[in-house]
């Protein structure tokens, strides 16, 4: 029908129609997939959610005299970062924690502050303090540094997210006795809430469920600014079972992603506190969809009625690494307030923000139709349904004794 | 009749002194203690849910402020710091009183101060802590 040579021609002509992936619903209910695929060119996606797999890498710049911090160890306002490269690259994780910071020593820890949080500062501007020690060579002599560090000042500040958007997720629930507090939020006992982590008829990989158009080199809006698709996630698993609309009903495909910090807003990168769980990154994440056929396009209007995840137990089956599901409800029902599970109603609650799902959704619409975003050819597709690509556990070996 | 969520602050003096019992038997009124505690600095904080007559709300409101007790609404002390939620709503099914809700066509997370019974159980599971008490 088109390609994406073409809709670049339309963006740069000011012609192209863009509708987000909530718009192309109603337009598909009311025209059908082929009068809808015929005036639409593109579908913009959105997501925001705690993503923990989040983290950036800095170059710093020289001291002098210099410093080799590679090998040596390094914080950032009492986070520790990663330190095992060259002489002046750090990387920074979002969860990593002070390392005074109690953790669960006082159940349930609070985790007020870590490397979620310094990222959303240095995006805000404020200035952060870094602190490294090393060991002190010939060429790199300086053993000590303290400073204050602003994230303009440095050479390179680069978000590199080694899994995000997950293609649907988990509904978690509480079957035990006892409150339980994980990354999925505080879980009541006796089935006192459900908690969901996806903005299902907003998400990307969900409006694209066999990755037919979003693949590695896909460009994408990365919290407040471009970046790209660069691998597919860890932990992706394309070839999990799907609903006879192609949907996954459990967490599948996932994205690699990189782009500049310097030029985000800090409102898509919010620093996340889970009690009793860790630190975390929330990450604002858009995905153009370019309606190259009607199959894409049908998929494209997939709606939260259609929509499903499995409701798994934190107590025992996810701990325990259960593949038992107690059933599957939509994102429909989710959004509802309740679902019903053993004959009980259950208030949900959602850890992914549609809201803010939905502004994305918008705010990359906007970019796309004042030309300011060019759709990009992706260069290789994810391993996709039928790859044999799988996520597979652990296999633990004991190790050698004696040796 | 009226039933209003009210917090005292004790001064020093007045911690070790009985003076909520007087709204019962003196103007009639009757409280459901929502948080009580004494600070280091022995200072007292309370948090009622008052009823009676409109009359007696008054003049128990009068007595407990010639005592030396200092009275302010509850919804002042509730914040939503609207900065710094991202109207995610895992809060909602935490709040015991539906104070906490997600406005279905927007989608954003509306705050009710009037519902709040200032529990504190939304305060440490907001992901993005934008629940602020300040008593």
């Amino acid at each position: 029908m088109r390609s994406i040579k073409e809709i670049n021609e339309k963006i740069k002509k000011g012609q192209v129609v863009v509708a987000t992936a909530e718009e192309i619903i109603d337009l598909v209910a009311k025209k059908g997939v082929s009068a809808a695929c015929r005036q639409v060119d593109v579908v913009t996606t959105g997501t925001f959610g705690p993503m923990c797999s989040s983290g950036a890498y800095f170059n710093i710049g020289h001291s002098k005299p210099r410093i080799k911090i590679g090998g040596g160890t390094c914080t950032l306002n009492d986070v520790p970062a990663y330190c095992g490269l060259a002489a002046t690259d750090i990387f920074l994780g979002a969860t990593a924690l002070p390392d005074d910071d109690p953790r669960n020593k006082v159940f349930p820890g609070e985790f007020k502050y870590g490397g979620g949080h310094v990222i959303q500062e240095l995006v805000s501007g404020k200035d952060v303090l870094l602190e490294a020690t090393s060991y002190g060579t010939d060429c790199y002599p300086r053993k000590k540094l303290e400073t204050l560090i602003n994230i303009r000042d440095m050479n390179e500040a680069v978000l590199l997210n080694i899994r995000n958007c997950y293609q649907n997720y988990n509904v978690a629930v509480n079957l035990s006795d006892r409150m339980l507090y994980t990354y999925m939020g505080v879980l009541k006992p006796n089935l006192g809430n459900a908690n969901y982590c996806s903005a299902g008829q907003l998400s990307p990989l969900l409006k694209d469920p066999y990755y037919k158009t979003i693949g590695i080199g896909t460009r994408i809006f990365l919290a407040g600014a471009q970046g790209y698709i660069i691998w597919q996630g860890t932990q992706h698993n394309p070839g999990v079972k799907r609903s006879t609309n192609g949907i996954p009903v459990t967490p599948a495909g996932t994205l690699a992603v990189i782009g500049d910090l310097k030029q985000m807003k800090p409102q898509w990168l919010v620093g996340t506190s889970m009690l009793g769980y860790g630190v975390s990154l929330s990450v604002g994440i858009g995905v153009p969809i370019p309606l190259l056929n009607e199959e894409i396009c049908a998929f494209a209007a997939a709606k939260d009625e259609e929509i499903f995840a499995r409701v798994v137990d934190y107590s025992a089956a996810y701990p325990q690494m259960s593949a038992e599901s107690l059933g599957e409800v939509s994102y429909a029902q989710l959004k509802s307030g309740t679902i019903t599970l053993m004959g009980q109603s259950v208030p949900t609650g959602a850890l992914s923000s549609y809201a803010k799902a939905k502004e994305i959704s918008l705010e990359l619409k906007s970019w796309i139709q004042k030309g300011d975003f060019l759709l990009s050819e992706p260069h290789q597709p994810l391993p996709g349904f039928e790859s044999g690509y799988v996520f597979k556990p652990l296999k633990e070996r004991p190790p050698f004794v004696g040796r | 009749m009226v039933s209003k969520r009210i917090v005292l602050h004790f001064p020093h003096r007045l911690v070790d002194q009985p003076i909520v019992y007087k709204l019962v038997k003196d103007f009639d009124l009757s409280f459901n203690i929502l948080k009580a505690s004494v600070t280091p600095q022995e200072e007292g904080l309370m948090v009622l849910e008052l009823s009676g007559s409109e009359q007696n709300f008054d003049k128990g409101v009068e007595y407990l402020q010639s005592c030396g007790v200092r009275i302010q609404p509850l919804s002042q002390d509730i914040v939503r710091n609207e900065a710094k939620c991202t109207d995610c709503g895992v809060c909602v099914p935490i709040c015991p009183t539906q104070a906490l809700t997600v406005d279905p066509a927007s989608r954003k997370v509306h705050f009710d101060d009037t519902k709040c019974i200032a529990c504190e159980l939304c305060v440490k599971i907001c992901p993005t802590r934008a629940m602020e008490v300040h008593f």
